[in-house]
């Protein structure tokens, strides 16, 4: 099998009928290929797969539980829900009054849900820009390295911050750029005023890119090297022969490579676009205040968990939900149209 | 004759100078023709990598070294020191010697013990059970795990449900809920299905049921990509703050990352410490350092060791749904 970019793509495509037989398969149960799994009968094809049926039960079942059940919960936003209705809060499901959508007409009153809405829309949009271009240009210079040693030891620095977690990413440039933090202070003691970066609504929106580039900016390098990596030697020994020099097969040959990867995941990107930072959010909301900090999840969860007005923020989420899910069809329908291959296949 | 010559050729190998080891470090042979690297070019590259590699390094460097000084480097230093005067434990000692900090710490640990096993085993059984293309109710299972990375319930239903199940206040609502991963078992599952099917029919052939070939040959076989994901897993454990801040109300059962979210950003005292800190010995910042590092290393000591497993546990199975 490649290990190219997009290797899953044609294996996953694999319907059973077009899985090649394999050799001795009238005695083996396992070549489960199409015309003959066809007539085996369903008895007989349960008898066969039942141990791994039993395999997939529990990750099954904890899906089930925690991402299927709790969209049912969903319901609560048309309703004027009130847990203490029933010792449990599942049960004052049944017993809560319907209010239709009035919790919507609420939320689309209410000018701090638009606030959130425009706050999300500027941090994804800052993030596209700043953002998204530096793994392509980062995964380009490790990937110009020719030193083994040099690239390991620069791809184990980069990679780190992605394993750290949000608390102490924030924390770290709490104490380098906040108040009383390394730079302000060295600041001070030379006798110039000394400033609070993480406290600034007014630049709060670039802190926010910035820790979501040092965090994670070297992790995404891995998608564009591995799409690197793939690139046939042959092209550039071609192109050089032909006189190209190293702009030229750059732009030529490693740019083109980089391509689909590149639109697969704007397309992603584009996608998920409701969906900033969530924990990174939350851990500076009170730093920074509400009225940069607030986005649409941190919207949701300061009206459900906090004040507990469960319908409200459960509506407020379930219009984010719509709208993300709407993003990504749509998103992955232009990658299609860009002919690119999107997210699923057609 | 011939064992004479075999001789004098031994003679002349012991007479040679041994081999260099290869130099790691040292450019591999340029291939014809690229051209040499301008010297402006070179030093360009390095200038970019530098600061790079500095910008992630640096803050590290202050963390770690602001929690080995004594409270006179720190003051002297006006707050975070960069170049370090003597090294103390003395802010770690006063840590793990009990109280807020050493409990919360322990119970990272465990969750973190505790959830990797029990996800990397639901992930890695529902992998194999999937990997079989053409098995009865593949499709529909496949359907079932992808179609949640579309979309998700939402936080106010799910919290109703842990709520309703009775999870609050146990460390279960910091386990059960994010369990699973689905790209994790789409990663294994296509990672398990690039082992070649005749070595499974052979087992199969010998009599060996799925849990046995599961056992013995799979999992032996990946143990690249089960490295990676069991990291994955942890440092999804290890990192995780949300969850406890909004199921568990019980302060002595926070695990570490929510007590630094307490003692760093919120400027609280550790509850339980001694009154060292009072005596001038410690400074309040060594401790805040000192638990940060505690929170960072872990996973900065694994990493680089799974590291060169990332790019094909990542892409075997990654990108595409």
């Amino acid at each position: 099998m490649s290990h190219s970019t997009v290797p899953r793509s044609r294996a996953e495509a694999d319907t059973p009928e077009e899985t090649p037989a394999a050799p001795g398969d009238a005695t083996g149960p396992r070549p489960a290929a199409g015309a003959r799994a066809g007539k085996l009968s369903l008895r007989l094809r349960l008898r066969r797969d039942r141990t791994l049926i039993l395999m997939t039960l529990p990750a099954v079942l904890l899906i089930v539980v925690f991402n299927y059940i709790p969209i049912l919960g969903n319901v609560v936003a048309f309703q004027d829900y009130d847990p203490y209705l029933s010792e449990n809060g599942f049960v004052a499901i049944f017993q809560s009054p319907w209010i239709g959508l009035e919790q919507f007409e609420r939320i689309f009153a209410d000018s701090a849900f638009w606030h959130a809405v425009q706050n999300t829309f500027v941090l994804f949009f800052l993030q596209l820009v700043l953002f998204f271009p530096i793994p392509i240009l980062l995964a380009l210079l490790i990937n110009s390295i020719v030193r083994p040693r040099i690239r390991a030891v620069a791809q184990a620095i980069m990679y780190l911050p992605h394993f750290f977690s949000w608390v102490l990413v924030v924390t770290v440039f709490m104490q380098i750029f906040g108040g009383a933090g390394v730079i302000a202070q060295t600041l001070r003691q030379h006798g110039y005023d000394g400033f609070d970066l993480m406290t600034n609504p007014e630049i709060f929106k670039y802190l926010v890119t910035v820790e979501m580039i040092w965090k994670d900016a070297g992790w995404g390098i891995i998608v564009f090297l591995a799409a690197l990596s793939s690139v046939s030697h042959d092209l550039y020994e071609a192109a050089a022969m032909d006189g190209a020099g190293r702009w030229r097969r750059m732009w030529h040959i490693t740019l083109p490579a980089l391509r689909p990867v590149i639109a697969l995941l704007l397309v992603l990107r584009v996608g998920d676009a409701l969906t900033v930072g969530f924990e990174q959010l939350l851990l500076q909301r009170q730093a920074v205040g509400v009225d940069a900090s607030e986005v649409l999840d941190t919207y949701v969860w300061w009206n459900g968990i906090r004040n507990q007005d469960f319908s409200y923020a459960a509506a407020a989420g379930l219009v984010k939900g719509v709208v993300g899910l709407a993003l990504v069809l749509t998103a992955n329908k232009v990658a299609h149209l860009m002919g690119e291959q999107g997210v699923y296949k057609k | 004759m011939s064992a004479l010559l075999d001789k004098t050729a031994e003679a002349a190998d012991r007479r040679r100078p041994p081999a260099r080891k290869p130099n790691r470090w040292a450019a591999p042979p340029r291939p014809v023709w690229e051209e040499e690297p301008a010297k402006a070019g070179l030093a360009g590259k390095g200038i970019a990598l530098g600061f790079a590699c500095f910008a992630i390094l640096f803050p590290l460097w202050i963390v770690i070294v602001t929690s080995l000084q004594t409270k006179k480097t720190i003051d002297e230093a006006g707050g975070l020191v960069v170049i370090p005067k003597g090294v103390t434990f003395i802010a770690y000692q006063e840590l793990l010697s009990g109280g807020q900090v050493q409990k919360a710490a322990l119970v990272s640990v465990g969750i973190t013990l505790v959830g990797t096993l029990f996800s990397m085993t639901v992930s890695v059984l529902c992998a194999y059970g999937l990997s079989r293309v053409g098995s009865l109710g593949h499709r529909w299972i496949l359907m079932t795990l992808l179609a949640t990375m579309f979309f998700g319930a939402g936080l106010i239903p799910t919290y109703l449900l842990v709520q309703a199940l009775g999870l609050t206040d146990t460390y279960l609502a910091l386990i059960l809920p994010s369990a699973v991963s689905v790209f994790n078992i789409l990663v294994l599952r296509s990672f398990f299905m690039g082992i070649s099917p005749e070595l499974i029919d052979s087992a199969r052939i010998d009599g060996a049921g799925d849990w046995r070939i599961l056992w013995k040959i799979v999992m032996p076989l990946s143990r690249a990509v089960l490295a990676v994901i069991a990291l994955f897993y942890a440092v999804g454990y290890w990192s995780a703050w949300f969850n406890a801040s909004i199921y568990l109300t019980d302060q002595d059962m926070m695990p570490l990352q929510n007590v630094m979210i307490q003692l760093v950003q919120k400027q609280e005292r550790p509850v339980g410490l001694s009154a060292q800190i009072n005596t001038g010995q410690l400074s309040p910042l060594a401790i805040q350092m000192a638990v940060m590092v505690m929170a960072l290393l872990p996973v900065a000591v694994l990493s680089p060791f799974v590291q060169k497993h990332f790019k094909k546990g990542m892409l075997t199975g990654a990108v595409k749904g």
